[in-house]
C-alpha cells in the first residue's frame, strides 16, 4: 500500500494499520469519513480561497486514512530538522548581521540584498536570542526509501498547524480502537511548546508573564481559522492591526480595561502590511509605529521582520552550502536537485527539457505561479518559455519527482496518492523543538503532484509511531 | 477584554434588541390599519410606524410615501434601509462572527441560525406571510436572550452584550410611547374615542404588556396610566426606569469586575435616582413629549459614555 | 556657508484626533560636508519624541501626541555650516552595502520607457555615465508643480516629461538602477541663490554609488551635483522612504497639511547678532 512508485512493498510502518483495515466492515472508512467532514463543518473548520467569490469559505478535504512514519524514521527527519532550522536562524542573524556567508562566498552577494524579502530596515537588529524564524514549516517530500528530501522552507508565517491539531482531534473521535493498537506520539502539545516558546522570545522587560497576542489581518484573511484557533487554545487574544496602537516606542493594545502592554506579537500579517509607517503605507491591517517599538527593542515580533529572504526559493538553492557554512556538518536533509535559472547553463537546460520539469517562480507560494511540464498543455509550456526567457532569475526549475504515495480513500476504494509533509519547528532562546507529526498534504487527483489546499489537495492525519 | 471584542458583543446586543422592536411596530401597524376607522387611519399608522422607528427623515428622503407596501418593505428588507429588519440581524450576525470565540456555541448557533433564517424566508407579500415573518423574529430575539442567559458566563462578555439591549430597548420604549402620544390619533377622532382607546391596547400589546397593565392598575386602559406603566413602572421591564435599572446594574458589574468606576456609571446612576423621585403626574404636566425628548438625549449621551469609557 | 532653516509642518483636522502617531525625518546628520548646529524639532502641542536611528543612516523622530487635538505643527529649526565636497558624501556612516540600493521599488521601476532612456544613456565610465543621465533628464522633465503628486512613479512622471524635484529624482533613480549603478533618493533643502526664502516644500535629488568615489550627489531637477548651498537630511530607497513626516492620526478626519519653509543664508553680521542675542 504505501510506497514509493514502482516497490510493490507496504512499509513496516503501515503493517498494523494494514491488518486492522483487512478485517473492517466495508463501508467503515465511507462513513467515517461522512463523519468527519459533518464535524469540520458544524465547527466551521474552513478555508478561504483567494478569488473565489462564490464559496469564501470551504472545507480541506480530510482523508481518514493516516499517514504513518515509524519511530526511527522520525528520529532521524527530527535531527535534520532542527539542524536545517537553526542553520535557516544562523543564516538570518548574519545576513541581517556581519554577512559573511556572503563575504565567504556561500551566497550570491545580489541575491539577498536586492531581494523583495530582504528588508534593509532590519540590518543590524539583533532579536532577542538571535531568533529570527520562531515558527517555520519545512516541506519534505520522501522520494525513495533512504528518506526525505526538502522541498521548500516556510519561514515567514507558516500555516496548517491547526489542521494538524484538529486532524488527530478528529481521528481519536472516529477511530478510537486504532489507537489503541499503534503507540502514537502526541501533537498536542504543540500549543504549550508554542506558548514556552513565545515566552522565552519576550523581550527581557517583560518578566516571567509576558503579555502575548496573535495578530490576524481579520475574518477575511485565508487562515483566519487558524488565527482564531491559536489564540484560543494559547488562551491569549486575537487582535487585529486596530486593536493595538504605539505610544512612547510601546505597543499597547485596546481593553475594556484601559490600553494594556503587549510584550509579544504572534503576527500572522506580512512583512510588507505589518506597519503603513515603515512599509506600505496603504496598509490597513497593521499598526503604525510597531516597528519603531520593535527596533526599539520593547515588542517581540514572531517571525522577526525579513526572514522571507532565507525561504526564498532561489536562496533554497543554496541551503545546502548554508548549512555546512552554519552547522560545520553535512546537511541530514537535501535538497530537491534545483536548477537556477539565473544561472546561463541551467537555463539553458531547463528550457531544452520544460516538458518534463516543474518550474517555479522564486517569490511565489501555495502553488501559484507554477508549471508542472508533464502536466500542461504545449500551449502552457511555450507560454511559460516566455516568461522564463524574459526574468530567468524569477525562476527555479525541478525534476518531476517520483514522490512517494500513501493510501487514501477514493470514493469507495483505498489508491495511491502523492502526499508531502510539513512538520513544525519551534525556536527560542530555550532551544529548538519539533511537534511529532505534522501536516500530511494530499494531492487528491490521480497522479497529481500538486497537493495545496489552494489547488484541491487534501490533508491526513499524520503518525509518528513511538517503537 | 480587547475593546473591539466589547463593542461587537455591544452591537450584537443594539441590533438584536432593535430587530426586535421593528417587528413589533410592524405588528401593531398591521394591526391598526385593520380596524375600521375613517378615511386615513390606516395611512396615518403606516406614518406612525415609520415615526417610531426613528427613520421619517431617511423615508422621505427615499422617494417612498407611507403605504402598508411600502413601510413593511422598508422597515423589514429595504436595502437603502441601514436599519431594517435585515439589516439589523446582519449587523447582529456581523459583530457577533467578529467576536465568535467570545460566545457560547448555542448563542453563536441562535445568531447564525436567524441569519439563516433570513434567506428563508425571502421577502413575503402576503399579509398572513408577512405576519408569521414578524412572530418569527420575535422569536429569534428570545431565543437569542435564552441562549445567552442560559450559556454565558457571568463575566463582561455577557454584561456588554446586555448593555446593548438596554440601552436600545430604553430608547425604542421612549420612542413608541412619544410616538402614540404625539402624532398617532388623526384630526377628527376623538381623545379618549373607541380609536384612541385601540391605540393604547395596540401600544400596550407591542411591548407584550396588555395583561400586565390590567394586573398592575385594574383599570380601563388610561393614557396616564399607560404612560406611567411604560415610564416609571420598575415591575415592567420595558419601563424606562427597568431599563435605566438593568443599564446601571450591567454597569456596576462592570465596575465592579474591573474594579474602577467612570463616567458611565455616574452618569446612569444619577439618571436612576431620577427616576425614583419621579412621579406620572409631574412629568404630564410639564409634558411627556419635553420629558421624553430629554430621556432620548440623556440616554444617547450615555452610549457615548460608554463608548468612550470601554469600546475604544 | 552658514544655511539656516525653519521648517513648519501643519496638519489640521476637521474633526480632532485623539492621537497621533507620526515618523519625523528632519534632522541632517553632520558629515563631512555639513556641520549641524543647534537643531531643534518642536510641537506646538504636547507630545513624546523618541530619537533613533535607521538603517539607512538616518535620525529618525517618533511622534506621540498626548492629547486629542485639532491641529498639530511640527517645526524644525537649525544652521547647517557647509563646504563643496564636489557632490561628494564623505563621513557618512553606511550600514548598508551599496548592493541594497539596486532593489526595484513600486516608485522606482523601471518601466520600457526607462529603459529605453538608460539605454540612450550610451557607454563610458560611470561618472561620466550619470552626468549623461543627469542632463538628459534635465533637458527632457520640466520642472512643474501640481503636475504630480507624491504617489506618482518614476515611470508616470517620465510618460508626461513633468514634475517636481521628486520626480527628477527618481526617474534617475530609476534608470541608474537600470544601469547596474546603486542609487537613493536624498530629501533635504536647497538655498536659492536668487535670493527667494520662502519655499513651497523641501528639495530632492539623488545619489549615485561610485567605485572608489562612494556616493556621489546628483540633483537632475537643477542639472548639478550638491554644493554648499545643500542641505543633505535623509535618505532611502525612493521618495517614500524618506519622506519628512508620515503619520497616522486615530479618530481625525479631514486633514489638511500645509508646510511654511524658510532656508536663509546667514551673514556674518547676522550671526554675530544672533549670538549677543544668546548671550
Amino acid at each position: 500500500m504505501s510506497g514509493t512508485p514502482g516497490s510493490a512493498t507496504v512499509r513496516k510502518s503501515y503493517r498494523t494499520l494494514a491488518r486492522w483495515l483487512e478485517t473492517a466492515p466495508p463501508d467503515l472508512l465511507q462513513a467515517r469519513s461522512r463523519q468527519a467532514e459533518l464535524f469540520f463543518r458544524r465547527m466551521g473548520v474552513t478555508f478561504a480561497v483567494y478569488g473565489d467569490v462564490e464559496s469564501n469559505e470551504r472545507l480541506i478535504p480530510f482523508d481518514v486514512v493516516p499517514r504513518i512514519i515509524g519511530a526511527a524514521e522520525w528520529e532521524h527527519l527530527e535531527k535534520g530538522l532542527k539542524q536545517r532550522v537553526s542553520a535557516l536562524n544562523a543564516f538570518l542573524k548574519d545576513i541581517y548581521g556581519p554577512q559573511d556567508c556572503i563575504k565567504a562566498g556561500i551566497v550570491p552577494a545580489d541575491l539577498i540584498l536586492t531581494n523583495p524579502h530582504y528588508r534593509p530596515e532590519m540590518q543590524g537588529r539583533r532579536p532577542p536570542g538571535d531568533i529570527w524564524t520562531h515558527i517555520c514549516g519545512v516541506d519534505l517530500v520522501r522520494t525513495g526509501e533512504d528518506g526525505f528530501l526538502v522541498l521548500e522552507d516556510n519561514c515567514r508565517t507558516p500555516s496548517g498547524v491547526s489542521y494538524m491539531l484538529e486532524n488527530r482531534e478528529m481521528m481519536m473521535r472516529l477511530f478510537p480502537d486504532l489507537f489503541a493498537e499503534h503507540r502514537i506520539r502526541p501533537v498536542e502539545t504543540y500549543t504549550d511548546m508554542l506558548l514556552a516558546s513565545l515566552r522565552a522570545s519576550a523581550p527581557e522587560h517583560a518578566g516571567a508573564d509576558p503579555t502575548i497576542v496573535v495578530l490576524t489581518p481579520g475574518p477575511y484573511n485565508s487562515a483566519y481559522y487558524e488565527h482564531s484557533f491559536l489564540a484560543d487554545k494559547l488562551g491569549v487574544e486575537l487582535v487585529e492591526g486596530r486593536d493595538l496602537f504605539v505610544n512612547d516606542d510601546i505597543v499597547f493594545m485596546r481593553t475594556t480595561e484601559g490600553p494594556k502592554q503587549v510584550d509579544v506579537v504572534y503576527r500572522r500579517v506580512d512583512d510588507d502590511w505589518l506597519d503603513p509607517l515603515t512599509f506600505r503605507p496603504d496598509s490597513t491591517v497593521g499598526v503604525p509605529g510597531i516597528m519603531a517599538a520593535y527596533a526599539a527593542g520593547n515588542v517581540t515580533l514572531t517571525n522577526a521582520v525579513g526572514t522571507g529572504v532565507a525561504d526564498d526559493k532561489a536562496v533554497y538553492t543554496y541551503m545546502p552550502e548554508i548549512i555546512r557554512f552554519f552547522s560545520g556538518g553535512d546537511p541530514i536533509l537535501g535538497n530537491v536537485p534545483t536548477w537556477r535559472c539565473r544561472e546561463p547553463d541551467a537555463l539553458k537546460e531547463v528550457l531544452d527539457r520544460l516538458p518534463e520539469l516543474v518550474v517555479k517562480e522564486v517569490g511565489g507560494s501555495g502553488g501559484y505561479g507554477m508549471l508542472v511540464g508533464p502536466a500542461a498543455t504545449k500551449a502552457e509550456i511555450e507560454d511559460f518559455r516566455k516568461k522564463l526567457e524574459a526574468d530567468p532569475d524569477d525562476f527555479i526549475a525541478q525534476p518531476t519527482l517520483s514522490l512517494s504515495t500513501a493510501p487514501t480513500l477514493c470514493g469507495t476504494e483505498l489508491q495511491s496518492r502523492h502526499v508531502d509533509l510539513r512538520p513544525f519547528v519551534l525556536s527560542s532562546p530555550a532551544g529548538v523543538r519539533v511537534a511529532p507529526g505534522g501536516l500530511t498534504r494530499v494531492a487528491l487527483k490521480a497522479g497529481s503532484l500538486v497537493v495545496n489546499s489552494s489547488q484541491g489537495g487534501g490533508t491526513k492525519d499524520t503518525w509518528v509511531l513511538d517503537d | 477584554m480587547l475593546s473591539r471584542t466589547a463593542e461587537s458583543l455591544y452591537w450584537t446586543g443594539r441590533y438584536m434588541e432593535r430587530a426586535d422592536f421593528l417587528a413589533r411596530i410592524l405588528e401593531a401597524a398591521v394591526r391598526l390599519a385593520a380596524l375600521p376607522a375613517r378615511d386615513g387611519a390606516a395611512a396615518t399608522a403606516w406614518a406612525s410606524a415609520i415615526a417610531s422607528a426613528g427613520v421619517s427623515r431617511a423615508f422621505a428622503a427615499s422617494a417612498r410615501t407611507p403605504s402598508e407596501k411600502s413601510v413593511r418593505e422598508y422597515l423589514a428588507f429595504a436595502p437603502d434601509n441601514p436599519s431594517s429588519i435585515r439589516a439589523c440581524i446582519n449587523a447582529a450576525r456581523t459583530n457577533a462572527r467578529s467576536v465568535r470565540t467570545a460566545l457560547t456555541i448555542e448563542l453563536w448557533e441562535s445568531i447564525n441560525g436567524a441569519w439563516n433564517g433570513l434567506n428563508d424566508f425571502g421577502e413575503p407579500t402576503k399579509r398572513d406571510d408577512f405576519v408569521r415573518f414578524l412572530e418569527w423574529v420575535k422569536g429569534v430575539s428570545l431565543a437569542v436572550e435564552g441562549a445567552s442567559s442560559r450559556t454565558m458566563l457571568r463575566n463582561d462578555a455577557y454584561w456588554f452584550l446586555r448593555l446593548g439591549g438596554a440601552i436600545e430597548r430604553a430608547d425604542n420604549t421612549a420612542r413608541l410611547l412619544d410616538v402614540k402620544y404625539h402624532l398617532l390619533l388623526p384630526a377628527g377622532e376623538r381623545v379618549g374615542g373607541q380609536l384612541d382607546y385601540f391605540q393604547w391596547t395596540t401600544l400596550l400589546r407591542e411591548v407584550s404588556a396588555l395583561t400586565a397593565y390590567r394586573w398592575v392598575y385594574r383599570e380601563s386602559v388610561r393614557p396616564w396610566l399607560v404612560a406611567d406603566l411604560l415610564v416609571l413602572n420598575r415591575q415592567m421591564p420595558r419601563s424606562l426606569a427597568s431599563c435605566q435599572a438593568m443599564i446601571v446594574s450591567y454597569l456596576e458589574r462592570l465596575a465592579a469586575d474591573y474594579g474602577r468606576r467612570g463616567p458611565a456609571q455616574r452618569l446612569a446612576s444619577a439618571r436612576l435616582t431620577q427616576f425614583n423621585e419621579a412621579r406620572i403626574e409631574d412629568i404630564f404636566q410639564s409634558g411627556l413629549h419635553e420629558y421624553i425628548l430629554a430621556f432620548l438625549g440623556e440616554n444617547n449621551a450615555l452610549a457615548n459614555a460608554i463608548h468612550d469609557q470601554y469600546l475604544v | 556657508m552658514r544655511i539656516r532653516i525653519d521648517h513648519e509642518t501643519r496638519y489640521a483636522y476637521a474633526r480632532p484626533a485623539r492621537f497621533i502617531v507620526q515618523t519625523l525625518r528632519l534632522t541632517p546628520r553632520s558629515t563631512e560636508g555639513q556641520q549641524v548646529r543647534d537643531w531643534r524639532i518642536e510641537t506646538d502641542v504636547d507630545a513624546r519624541i523618541r530619537r533613533s536611528e535607521d538603517a539607512f543612516g538616518n535620525i529618525v523622530h517618533s511622534l506621540y501626541t498626548e492629547r486629542p487635538t485639532d491641529s498639530l505643527t511640527v517645526r524644525v529649526t537649525g544652521e547647517v555650516a557647509t563646504v563643496d565636497t564636489g557632490g561628494v558624501l564623505k563621513g557618512f556612516p553606511e550600514r548598508l552595502s551599496p548592493l541594497v540600493f539596486l532593489r526595484d521599488t513600486p516608485l522606482t521601476h523601471a518601466d520600457p520607457a526607462l529603459r529605453e532612456l538608460a539605454g540612450r544613456v550610451g557607454d563610458g565610465d560611470p561618472l561620466s555615465r550619470l552626468h549623461r543621465l543627469m542632463s538628459l533628464i534635465h533637458g527632457e522633465v520640466t520642472f512643474m508643480v501640481g503636475a504630480t503628486t507624491p504617489d506618482h512613479t518614476a515611470a508616470d512622471a517620465w510618460a508626461q516629461k513633468q514634475g517636481v524635484c521628486q520626480d527628477h529624482a527618481q526617474i534617475f533613480i530609476a534608470c541608474a538602477r537600470r544601469l547596474g549603478i546603486p542609487a537613493r533618493y536624498v530629501s533635504g533643502h536647497l538655498h536659492r541663490r536668487d535670493g527667494i526664502v520662502e519655499q513651497d516644500a523641501a528639495h530632492a535629488w539623488a545619489e549615485a554609488h561610485v567605485e572608489n568615489l562612494g556616493w556621489v550627489g546628483f540633483d537632475p531637477a537643477n542639472g548639478v551635483c550638491p554644493t554648499e548651498h545643500y542641505v543633505r537630511v535623509a535618505c532611502g530607497l525612493d521618495a517614500l522612504g524618506a519622506t519628512p513626516i508620515r503619520g497616522t492620526s486615530y479618530g481625525g478626519a479631514g486633514e489638511r497639511m500645509t508646510v511654511a519653509l524658510r532656508v536663509r543664508h546667514m551673514q556674518q553680521t547676522q550671526q554675530q547678532q544672533q549670538r549677543q542675542g544668546w548671550s
